[in-house]
């Protein structure tokens, strides 16, 4: 079977929102006759707000993972785990199995992000032909996980709000958790910002 | 359930014969009405109707283009309507209770949202609120709202802006996730305590079903099922 042909290519394009297939125009205030929202072929500025976005998730990454996120506070001891000790213990006391999801969702899934975002920019600005298909399967995995990694953040919340026994045992939220929500929107708002139509344009190879 | 069929959609036509200026030829929107783009590539296809159990893939970068809506539009506001009291269950009822020596605490959605705001971690309980509260909601009304008058065929009052409003938040509801949480919770809080689950948990579990089944239901559908209500 042949190729088929790109929308922008015949001169159309489709409404990001609605999918509506208009024809294609430079018109920057256009908007689709459909739904009203704003028309464009490829989302504006894309690879820049996806790369400043990117990069400021990676900023707030080290103080997520630095700074401890939960401390556990009892008569005689008082707590404090970051995201990684969290997972330790949990390993230890509780389940090994669920430390395996947290983890992945905590740990493997933010960097995996970095990692794959950082990628696809890099081969889109160099226009690389190269593993296109493969480099489209890996955008839709990065926005399928992604929000996942808000798991840890979701537990803090509910552990802090249960174990409030006064003096005798009490949970709070600790600063780590914050950053670690922060880098969370910001690795998905930076997905979203991403094109994966880039990565189908202007290749040189082909 | 039968397992997806892989169906494919034809190329609009062939890149190398006629490039360019195939709009030309389509006149409005009338005629655009059966070609889908991907939304991931930008490739275009002349649309057909896919029989049950069908997914249409893209043949050039993968991506879903189109699956078949197994559920009419009836069903699918029963799904929503459903949805709605599991929502209001799973939000009053308490998720878990923890006892320690005589003493219980137990809490609900607001109480975490609460207890985090009041300890100093605002940005947390804001985006605790939007992920589980308002977003589900704000999904499960507008769908519900755009649903009812789809019954009839028709298209609600500000259809356009629901529907856009709809596409929008669907990635920030985050329901499933908190599910997870709660069941890491139980797991964290079973070491040092009593934990009894409430009605909550099974609310919010019955509920990450019902928003799964409705996840893989398209709105834009409804585009192409309701006309302009007649002036």
């Amino acid at each position: 079977m042949s190729t088929p042909p790109r929308a922008i290519d015949l001169g159309m394009m489709a409404c990001h929102v609605c999918r509506q297939v208009t024809a294609y125009t430079e018109d920057r205030h256009a908007r689709c006759p459909r739904c009203g929202n704003t028309l464009h072929a490829r989302k504006h500025a894309s690879v820049s707000r996806a790369w400043a976005l990117l990069v400021a998730a990676a900023i707030f990454y080290i103080p997520a993972n630095v700074f401890p996120i939960m401390r556990t506070q009892s008569i005689s001891s008082r707590d404090d785990n970051t995201i990684l000790s969290g997972i330790m213990e949990l390993w230890r006391a509780g389940s090994p199995g669920l430390a395996v999801i947290v983890f992945t969702a905590s740990i493997i899934v933010p960097v995996l992000k970095f990692l794959i975002m950082g990628f696809l920019l890099v081969t889109v600005q160099r226009s690389s032909g190269m593993v296109a298909r493969q480099r489209a399967r890996l955008y839709r995995f990065v926005e399928l996980v992604g929000y996942w990694s808000m798991l840890d953040v979701f537990v803090v919340a509910i552990l802090s709000a249960l174990v409030h026994f006064k003096i005798l045992s009490r949970v709070e939220p600790l600063p780590g958790v914050v950053y670690f929500g922060i880098v969370v929107v910001l690795t998905m708002l930076s997905a979203m910002s991403f094109d994966p139509r880039l990565i189908w344009d202007n290749r040189k190879s082909q | 359930m039968r397992p997806f069929r892989h169906a494919t959609f034809t190329p609009i036509c062939d890149h190398r014969e006629r490039p360019v200026a195939a709009f030309d030829r389509l006149d409005g929107m009338q005629r655009t009405q059966n070609l889908i783009v991907c939304e991931h590539c930008d490739s275009v296809y002349r649309r057909r109707s896919l029989a049950r159990g069908e997914v249409a893939d893209c043949v050039v970068c993968g991506a879903v283009l189109d699956r078949h809506q197994w559920l009419g539009v009836d069903a699918q506001f029963a799904l929503i309507f459903a949805a709605l009291i599991v929502f209001v269950i799973a939000n009053v009822s308490p998720i878990v209770t923890l006892g320690l020596s005589g003493m219980k605490a137990a809490t609900t959605l607001w109480g975490a949202v609460i207890a985090m705001w009041n300890d100093g971690a605002q940005i947390v309980a804001f985006l605790s609120a939007m992920t589980l509260f308002f977003f589900p909601l704000g999904q499960i009304l507008i769908f519900g709202w755009v649903l009812w008058f789809a019954r009839k065929g028709i298209r609600a009052p500000g259809f356009p802006l629901a529907m856009s409003a709809l596409v929008r938040v669907k990635p920030w509801s985050m329901i499933e996730v908190f599910m997870l949480g709660t069941l890491v919770a139980v797991v964290k809080a079973h070491t040092y305590f009593d934990v009894v689950p409430g009605a909550g948990i099974w609310a919010f579990g019955f509920l990450t079903l019902l928003v799964t089944v409705f996840s893989s239901l398209d709105p834009r559908e409804l585009w192409d099922l309701t006309a302009e209500a007649e002036a």
